[in-house]
């Protein structure tokens, strides 16, 4: 039975829990899948370095932390440095390139970066930067699917920025998708 | 009869539990809610806040837990379904209400958002330490019921029952949530208004000056009457007659606080709700409730792997506690495991039960976060031996 | 009121037997009460009854919530839907059972001990907020039914059990603590003034919003005995001695002591949207049709 731990770690206002969430409703409510969103609380988790935590499984989820995370996004080099150590040995790094550069990588670790802020601000908001993540991890991974995951990001963002969230959605996507050599 | 369907958000949802427990009482018909911000719990009353007035109702601020309580049970004899909702240091305040709503046999509902303590504790970070302060903590002698969901979509459906068992019983009931359990955002189905089964209150039927507001019906139970019914109502905290009068005698106080406990304690196997996993012919079985009971999952299926025959029983009702039952169960095993993020409350409750037909082991935890699974495995490995 | 209704003294045993006019609210079976003699506990009652019947309320809608205390005990002699809660806390439990069922008139009768000391906190917020409650302190400035301790309303000098040498500590001046929370309605009277009382009662049972009344009564048992102040008729002739009407007083000024002036009369008579009202009319303006008009 597959399962999958996901951490994502950030700045707070970088939209990281919007992020889980949307992982988290794509797997449960559009894939048929289970998934358990956690969030970092505390006052660590207010202002400064933000994280969610999402199991997605075909079984339901028993233990609802993910201690070593098969997949680690990061939009911060705050959060690169503190989750690395925590992630599995052949886990899957996905960080925004222009704010994290991968020192010390573990060996066999994969690691996929993208220019989310600059495609975000392209896109005219700079806010979207974790959308297009969230996109990138839909294209690299595929544990959610496009379909499911479009789904879930436009039943998670205010009216009137459907379109605008779509796009950086795709925008993302693509990107991951390009990268493993999809069609 | 059914809910709502005004209070009732039907549809697939991704929830947190504070978010699902107050949709829970949303749809089990709640209209009245008073609380003071507190985390981990504040979420369930900022819902509410938000929610309220599409519904029909009242959310107020108060200006403390002791306020908060208490104008929940004003807001009772209004003839309104109510609720507070807390954690730790608010729980303390509100003790004193809590044996007010028990003596004068309001149905009410408390939510208990369980942190680190004792004081100030952990306020973000969870712990399972409130079980016996739920039980003991207001004075003198009272039963509650308490039920501990483990998942969002249970925060939804006990929320409900936790309304029902309120109405049916005429008892604060309690749902002792955690810190993980309040936070974590799951899948939550909210059924249609017509399949959500509500009990409504027990109003009187009796004319004014026939009716006595605590004369018990054969359950144990008094039908209610509330203000501006032209009963005239004489309501308490005082011991009382059927009347509702004060009567300060050792007769009258016998005569009442039993009525008042075997409301429940006769009625405690009826009460209930074990989910039991290959319990029968297990060497070990785990006893476990709440967020914890998740965890201990994850170490059952690990011990199962290594091919041990080990049992999960989650109380879902933790007070009153199945003693019944327990003791049951100790007769079909050779060692029990109680895993609870405390360092030791309701494993007391289970030794209890088990009465020394077999060893106990306790796998405790000062709270902050949940067991690391392999504690827990380790215990049942030993307990195997 | 003359000398000589002051004076207990009189054989009454020959008059013929009428049936007292306050009777019909109160709960007879349960009477005697527990109050001592010369306690003016009661004579605030008989002045509540009096104004209840002057003002032809529908008696099944009016409901009075007390909390610990002599005066604590006032709900459950009221044939009415009557409350005796916790110590301290009948303002909070009047104000959710007035927003559960707005129809309802709802008084807090209590103590001094129980609303200010206690309750305080509770006190400034339902004014703050305007619940619509008619707050009714009778303040004997001690407790009473533990047996004399120091109140909060107890004037410097005074010796009470728990202040063996004298109380040294500020006592609260409850209209101005009324007046700052913002309560719309806040006047004075003593026990001496019955038919003053009886018409404040009555107006103010008419009114809307946080009203709240204080009314000087004797505890001769402990207050007037341990600072030698004679017997409960001796207080209400001081309070006759002693009282100033002055209606519209800034309430700055109308604090009391051991003695002095005891300036009586209504303080304090405005109008301001009650916290339903206020509740309604906020969210009718901003959610518009998405909002349910909240009635009860």
């Amino acid at each position: 039975m597959a399962s999958t731990g996901i951490r994502i770690g950030g700045l707070g206002g970088q939209g990281v829990i919007l992020s889980g969430i949307i992982l988290g409703k794509a797997a449960s409510i559009f894939d048929g899948k289970n998934a358990t969103l956690i969030q970092a609380f505390g006052p660590e988790a207010r202002g400064s370095a933000c994280s969610a935590q999402v199991t997605i499984a075909d079984a339901p989820v028993a233990y609802p932390y993910v201690q070593n995370p098969d997949v680690l996004v990061v939009m911060s080099s705050d959060a690169y440095t503190q989750f690395i150590p925590t992630l599995k040995a052949d886990g899957l790094l996905l960080y925004e390139e222009e704010l994290v550069t991968p020192k010390d990588l573990p060996p066999g670790v994969k690691a996929y970066g993208i220019p989310a802020t600059r495609i975000a601000e392209e896109l005219g908001r700079r806010l979207v930067l974790n959308i297009v993540m969230v996109g990138f991890f839909a294209g690299v991974t595929g544990v959610v699917s496009l379909v499911a995951a479009e789904k879930a990001l436009l039943s998670s963002v205010p009216k009137g920025t459907e379109s605008l969230n779509l796009n950086a959605f795709r925008r993302g996507y693509e990107h991951g998708r390009s990268l493993v050599g999809a069609a | 009869m059914t809910a709502d369907p005004k209070g009732v958000l039907t549809g697939v949802h991704f929830l947190d539990g504070d978010h699902a427990a107050c949709e829970g009482a949303l749809a089990a018909g709640c209209r009245f809610v008073s609380g003071y911000p507190i985390t981990p719990s504040t979420e369930v009353v900022e819902r509410f806040a938000q929610r309220i007035p599409m519904v029909g109702g009242v959310f107020i601020q108060m200006e403390d837990e002791l306020a908060a309580s208490i104008t929940m049970l004003g807001a009772v004899w209004g003839g309104k379904k109510v609720m507070t909702v807390t954690s730790g240091p608010g729980l303390s305040l509100m003790m004193e209400h809590l044996g007010l709503a028990y003596i004068t046999e309001a149905p009410c509902v408390f939510i208990d958002v369980q942190r680190g303590g004792p004081s100030t504790g952990l306020p973000t970070l969870p712990a399972q330490a409130d079980m016996m302060q739920v039980k003991w903590g207001s004075h003198g002698d009272y039963e509650i019921i308490a039920l501990v969901p483990d998942s969002p979509q249970e925060c939804f459906d006990l929320t409900i029952k936790a309304f029902n068992l309120a109405e049916q019983w005429r008892v604060p009931v309690f749902l002792m949530m955690d810190e993980v359990v309040g936070h974590m955002t799951e899948r939550v189905v909210i059924p249609e208004a017509s399949a959500i089964e509500i009990t409504e209150r027990r109003w009187t039927k009796k004319a004014p000056g026939e009716y006595r507001p605590f004369d018990a019906c054969a359950d144990g139970v008094p039908a209610m009457a509330k203000a501006g019914d032209g009963h005239r109502i004489h309501v308490t905290g005082l011991t009382h007659d059927e009347r509702g009068w004060p009567a300060l005698t050792p007769k009258s106080q016998d005569k009442l606080i039993r009525r008042l406990t075997n409301k429940i304690r006769d009625n405690a196997d009826a009460l209930a709700d074990i989910r039991e996993d290959q319990c029968e012919g297990a060497d070990v079985i785990v006893v476990s409730y709440g967020i914890t009971s998740r965890v201990a999952s994850s170490a059952v299926l690990q011990a199962r792997a290594q091919g041990l025959k080990v049992g999960h029983a989650r109380l879902v009702v933790a007070w009153p506690f199945p003693t019944t039952r327990i003791a049951y169960l100790a007769t079909q095993c050779r060692a029990m495991v109680v895993p609870e993020l405390n360092l030791g409350q309701m494993v007391h409750e289970v030794s209890r039960a088990v009465a020394g037909k077999v060893p106990v082991r306790l796998v405790d935890h000062a709270g902050g976060t949940v067991h690391d699974p392999k504690v827990i495995l380790d215990c049942i490995l030993g307990a195997a031996r | 009121m003359s000398e000589t209704t002051l004076n207990d003294d009189q054989d009454l045993s020959g008059l013929p037997l009428v049936d007292n006019p306050v009777m019909p609210y109160l709960r007879q079976e349960r009477i005697p009460h527990i109050w001592c003699p010369g306690c003016g506990i009661g004579t605030t009652v008989n002045c509540f009854t009096r104004a209840l019947e002057e003002a032809a309320l529908d008696l099944d809608k009016v409901a009075i919530v007390s909390g610990i205390g002599c005066t604590g005990r006032v709900a459950g002699y009221l044939n009415l839907d009557s409350f005796h809660t916790t110590h301290g806390r009948a303002i909070p439990f009047a104000t959710g059972l007035k927003l559960a069922n707005p129809d309802l008139n709802v008084v807090v009768y209590s103590g001094d001990g129980d609303l200010f000391a206690i309750g305080g906190n509770h006190f400034m917020h339902a004014a703050r907020r305007n619940m619509d409650l008619l707050v009714v302190c009778v303040n004997n400035f001690t407790y009473g039914m533990t047996g004399g301790q120091v109140a909060p309303t107890t004037p410097i000098g005074a010796t009470q059990t728990t202040m063996p040498f004298g109380n040294f500590e500020n006592p609260a001046s409850l209209p101005f603590l009324a007046d700052a929370a913002g309560a719309t309605f806040v006047a004075r009277w003593t026990v001496f003034h019955v038919r003053q009382l009886t018409r404040c009662f009555k107006e103010a049972l008419g009114k809307k919003g946080f009203r709240f009344i204080e009314i000087m009564a004797p505890c001769p048992t402990l207050f007037l005995r341990r600072n030698r102040l004679g017997d409960g008729v001796d207080m209400v002739r001081q309070y006759k001695e002693r009282s100033v009407l002055r209606n519209g007083a800034d309430t700055k000024e109308v604090a009391v002591g051991m003695e002095g002036d005891i300036v009586v009369g209504t303080f304090v008579d405005r109008e301001r949207p009650t916290w339903l009202e206020a509740m309604n009319s906020h969210f009718s303006s901003v959610l518009g049709d998405r909002y349910r008009t909240y009635g009860g």
